[in-house]
């Protein structure tokens, strides 16, 4: 039988079921991959993804699928979808559901629910999915007939991928799954609407007071990286020669050693970097939101400087600092108008300034030469592999001194819970990554405690023969809660140590996937070498000192200015 | 809290989408985003076959209307919104529906 769905012209009537339709229309979206857990009210989806060309990856927990497809969202840029059944499935998915609504990742969430006769009488995995998903979703759906989802379908894609992206979900009944209707024509596949239309002069107004600036800074983010501007941002500062902070999600989008770099600002940024800040007369915010852990305490951030706004996401603008010039815009199109013509300008003295405090606040990369210190693991990972690996990360200490110390450099490759800060993401994100870019090595680093949230998933990984690496910096702690208790509550140390230890590398044997120690190494370096290097899935376990600290440090609710510890 | 004066505070008129989810779509941003609604009035907008709704909401939030409205126009299902002033609004003429000596 040829598969008539795919063709976008008006065909003989094909007589399908809810399921197959829902089927049919994520294979003409392109959907390749979809990761999920089946139970009962999703039995119809399952019957129907069996016989069709998408893959189905058997997560061992919906979170855990939920983050898979998130990896591979983050890493390509296009909408992903993931499966779970109701009541416990859905529950199961939200929190990566709310992830990717913090880091606007277009993740498509689709859920099977008890048949519309069972609604609201508590039945069997009865759980009210559509106002769970409500406040964590850009919009979603509980869809009351198969016909519904003719256009659901499509414009959950039209949403996800729109404007500023972001997590949609779908509820589906079962009764609406098992529902036979006739089509007679496909729907137009959804893609995502224009961006906002703005003034070319506007363009030029911001260039002219940019340049009358004195001492401008370009802030960064993840705008940046979705809209797929890096090159041209880096045309547009090297140009107009200004230095640049990256967000947490911007990351990457100039290389790690671009002279106009000065890496991550915020709460454990460089000391030279919250300093020039300081000092800046005007902030350049680009595909940005000024995020608590970036501004530090809002009134002091950048006291002196003129703000200049540009996001595609209007509510964004004003919200937390009220700009002087704004642009609600794709800053892809802007910087494309931007660079038309570019005149080259120089700012010596206050290149020479930023160079002053770099020379005297660098960041301090204490004990990079030595792997069981957290700096020297992650360089000595990063000197083994090369500029095509994708790199995630779990939440705490190991994932900022990942975001300060390894070296970046290109958009994307960069894969981490910024705006939820969800612990258990690293591992299945790996997973994601992988499955989209099979060729990419796709490395996690990881602490203890956050791999055990999702440890599960390392049956995945071998299930699927995946070249993942988890880097684990071990230090038998809640190492990020530890390092708060010890700064701003008098060392005083509670629920943070792990009294049962895990053994991680019999943990990953015993669900096929290889474990190194590299506690027990004669050459911990080569071991390291020959187990990221070799394919197929590893847990590589480093312990580390639980003394180690993430430095500088602004305290929560502080200014930047006032950092503790990383002093040169 | 009591509301200081009600004649000032804001009055947003929308068009939404009807649907059964579009009610806890408005009410539940303006509680996760912790805005205070003092009021709601939702009908069916005639001659719309049943399709849109007009939603009009009360609010006591003299320093984030702006910002609001931006979120609540982020919404899928409204379809335009606007700024009234209390003064002749809905609310207005419905006050003595909501005093307690009245037995409405």
């Amino acid at each position: 039988m040829s598969d008539t769905a795919n063709s976008p012209e008006s065909q003989m009537p094909q007589q399908l079921s809810g399921a197959q339709l829902i089927i049919k229309l994520l294979e003409r979206q392109g959907i390749t991959t979809i990761a999920g857990v089946p139970g009962g009210a999703s039995l119809p989806m399952y019957d129907a993804v069996a016989g069709s060309k998408i893959k189905h990856i058997l997560a061992r927990h919906e979170q855990g699928a939920g983050f898979m497809m998130q990896g591979m969202a983050r890493v390509t840029g296009g909408a992903q979808v993931c499966f779970a059944s109701s009541g416990p499935g859905a529950t199961n998915l939200i929190t990566a559901v709310a992830d990717a609504q913090l880091d606007s990742i277009p993740l498509i969430a689709i859920t099977g629910q008890v048949p519309q006769h069972l609604i609201g009488t508590d039945a069997f995995q009865e759980i009210d999915t559509f106002g769970l998903m409500l406040p964590i979703t850009k919009h979603n759906w509980l869809v009351r007939s198969a016909k519904e989802l003719l256009e659901v379908v499509p414009e959950a894609f039209r949403i996800a991928l729109s404007g500023r992206p972001g997590p949609v979900s779908i509820d589906v009944p079962k009764d609406v799954q098992n529902e036979i209707i006739e089509i007679t024509e496909w729907p137009a596949i959804g893609v995502a609407s224009p961006a906002p239309e703005f003034d070319e002069k506007d363009v030029e107004t911001m260039l002219t007071k940019i340049r009358a600036a004195k001492k401008p800074v370009l802030m960064i983010g993840g705008g940046i990286v979705y809209s797929g501007a890096s090159a041209k941002l880096r045309e547009f500062a090297e140009k107009m020669d200004i230095p640049t902070v990256q967000t947490f999600m911007g990351l990457g989008i100039l290389p790690h050693e671009h002279e106009l770099s000065l890496g991550m600002l915020g709460m454990h940024g460089a000391r030279c970097t919250n300093y020039m800040l300081e000092e800046c007369d005007m902030l350049v915010g680009l595909g940005v939101r000024f995020d608590d852990r970036a501004t530090g305490k809002i009134d002091a951030f950048c006291p002196n400087a003129e703000i200049i706004h540009v996001d595609i996401d209007k509510s964004e603008i004003g919200k937390l600092k009220n700009p002087t010039f704004s642009m609600l815009a794709d800053v892809n199109e802007v910087l494309a108008i931007a660079n038309r013509n570019l005149e080259a300008i120089e700012r010596p003295e206050w290149r020479q300034r930023v160079d002053e405090l770099k020379e005297a606040h660098p960041l301090v990369l204490d004990g990079q030469d030595d792997v069981f210190r957290p700096y020297g693991a992650i360089k000595a990972v990063a000197d083994i592999l090369d500029d095509t690996a994708n790199i995630t990360t779990d939440v705490g200490q190991h994932q900022m001194w990942v975001a300060q110390a390894y070296p970046f450099n290109r958009p994307r490759q960069w894969v981490s819970s910024g705006g939820l800060g969800t612990m258990g993401f690293g591992l299945p994100a790996a997973i994601g990554m992988a499955l989209a870019q099979p060729e990419r090595k796709s490395v996690c680093f990881s602490g203890d405690g956050s791999l055990m949230m999702n440890i599960q998933e390392l049956a995945t990984a071998a299930e699927e023969g995946l070249d993942v690496k988890i880097v684990l910096l071990n230090n038998g702690h809640l190492g990020l809660v530890r390092q708060q208790q010890t700064l701003f509550y008098k060392d005083n140390l509670s629920a943070v140590k792990y009294q049962q230890r895990t053994n991680f590398t019999l943990a990953a044997e015993s669900m096929g996937v290889k474990g190194v120690d590299l506690a027990t190494s004669e050459n911990p370096l080569e071991d390291l070498k020959a187990a990221l290097l070799e394919d197929g899935p590893c847990v590589i376990n480093i312990p580390i000192a639980v003394e180690e600290m993430v430095y500088p440090m602004v305290a929560p609710g502080g200014a930047n200015a006032d950092m503790i510890g990383g002093e040169a | 809290m009591a509301i200081q004066n009600i004649r000032e505070c804001s009055v947003l008129r929308l068009t939404v989408k009807n649907h059964p989810g579009v009610m806890s779509q408005v009410c539940g941003l303006f509680s996760r985003r912790s805005y205070n609604l003092e009021g709601v009035m939702v009908r069916p907008i005639v001659d719309t076959d049943g399709k849109l709704s007009r939603m009009w909401l009360l609010l006591d939030e003299p320093d984030k209307v702006a910002q609001i409205m931006l979120q609540t126009e982020k919404l899928e299902d409204v379809l335009n919104i606007e700024r009234h002033n209390f003064n002749d609004s809905v609310f207005d003429k419905a006050s003595s529906f909501f005093r307690e000596d009245i037995d409405n």
